[in-house]
């Protein structure tokens, strides 16, 4: 789990681990479900480590992480403002499929075509799971717009298979 | 019956149409063999133009091959007469387009209630049963409204009921999607997927990805011929959360 999203969970009042959890749970529904609940723990731990967040444990019982209340630190808040306003995202490895293609065809080992089909397959296979997961959401829930978002990004990689076929399928028919 | 030994809704072999004539001549659809299961929801997907949407009215007795058979339910219809083809058109199929093809002065509840009303049912069973199918879409409420007071996926819900007004042996769709945003959208393929789960035999025709992805089998089509088909057996080689980038 990204340090920033713990930390930033953390933002709205001191919490236990396992409230952090919930909210995770809450906002991922179904893709939360392989999430390890020790995740959390750890980076807490690590996050205490690096002073961005202090503990406070109720009094009389063992050390335990579950029984803490996490705060953030001033250091804490500081790094959630930050990354709260920092523009990232993912890059979509597009490259390394293209050059596939084109080593593939250029050495004679392997059909273009043959290769963009099987991609085809994989990318529906995924957007079957995550269009079923999609269906099964209620109305309007957070994890439901995430599903939404995958969704979208997997039509647009198969929008852009469609473009890799009809250009491989030319190419084949001029040579 | 197909391979599997289930019965086929239908059946067509070397299906063709051609446009034209001489060096104008267009084969809109090319020489197709298909067989559907009863049950099963089939898509067919490809670029405009690549003859999937005459393949489809062919297959709903809207327009007749040039050559070929074409079977349904066991009867061949492809050299049917025009009154016996409209009734089967009526009966037998329900048709789903991408612009609703709603009657506008008609209200929602009218709208799906005529297709039983012109099967020559009294008007209180196609009324009932107009009700019930209006409550299945999950627009009970909106029975009353014309269809200018509808959502697009609203709208294309009340037309899908409208298909259902017969029991057709099977549910034809032409980009049924093609019009509604990304949440319609969602609201249609549940509704696709309850009609599955209840044993209607749905084919429909896309270029929407996420109709392809859960159907029960996918054929893609190029220059009016089948291409390659896909059955999407068998699970992803990752699960869901890396799809949005968690690590397990």
């Amino acid at each position: 789990m990204q340090q920033e999203v713990v930390l930033a969970l953390l933002a709205k009042e001191p919490s236990h681990g396992y409230q952090l959890r919930a909210r995770l749970r809450q906002a991922l529904g179904p893709l939360g479900d392989t999430m390890n609940d020790g995740q959390v723990y750890v980076t807490l731990t690590r996050l205490e480590k690096a002073g961005l967040v202090a503990s406070e444990q109720a009094a009389g019982v063992a050390d335990r992480p579950d029984r803490k209340v996490y705060e953030l630190t001033a250091a804490g808040q500081q790094r959630v403002a930050g990354w709260l306003t920092e523009v990232s995202w993912p890059k979509p490895d597009l490259a390394e499929f293209h050059l596939k293609l084109i080593a593939a065809a250029a050495a004679g080992l392997a059909d273009p075509l043959a290769i963009v089909d099987a991609q085809r397959r994989e990318l529906l296979r995924r957007l079957r799971d995550a269009q079923r997961a999609a269906m099964a959401e209620p109305a309007r829930s957070a994890a439901g717009l995430l599903l939404e978002g995958i969704v979208l990004r997997l039509q647009a990689d198969l929008r852009w298979l469609e473009a890799c076929e009809r250009t491989w399928t030319r190419r084949k028919d001029e040579s | 019956m197909n391979e599997s030994g289930s019965t086929s809704v239908v059946r067509a072999r070397g299906l063709r149409k051609e446009y034209g004539k001489e060096a104008g001549l267009v084969r809109a659809v090319d020489g197709v063999d298909l067989d559907v299961a009863t049950g099963e929801t089939l898509a067919v997907m490809g670029p405009s133009g690549c003859g999937k949407s005459t393949l489809l009215h062919l297959l709903g007795g809207l327009d007749r091959p040039s050559a070929g058979e074409l079977h349904l339910a066991g009867q061949r219809i492809d050299r049917m007469s025009e009154k016996g083809l409209a009734r089967l058109r009526r009966d037998a199929i329900g048709f789903v387009f991408q612009a609703f093809h709603l009657m506008d002065e008609l209200t929602a509840v009218e709208n799906v209630e005529l297709p039983a009303l012109l099967a020559g049912r009294s008007p209180r069973a196609a009324r009932r049963r107009a009700a019930g199918l209006l409550e299945q879409v999950g627009l009970a409420d909106r029975a009353r409204f014309l269809p200018s007071a509808l959502s697009g996926g609203q709208r294309q819900r009340a037309a899908i009921a409208r298909a259902l007004a017969n029991d057709p042996l099977v549910v034809l769709a032409d980009e049924p999607t093609g019009n509604l945003d990304s949440e319609a959208t969602l609201e249609v393929l549940r509704l696709f997927d309850s009609l599955h789960k209840a044993g209607q035999t749905l084919v429909i025709v896309t270029h929407d990805s996420r109709i392809a992805a859960t159907a029960d089998r996918l054929i893609s089509m190029r220059d009016g011929a089948f291409v390659d088909e896909t059955r999407l057996t068998g699970g992803t080689t990752g699960h869901l959360g890396s799809l949005a980038g968690l690590e397990g």
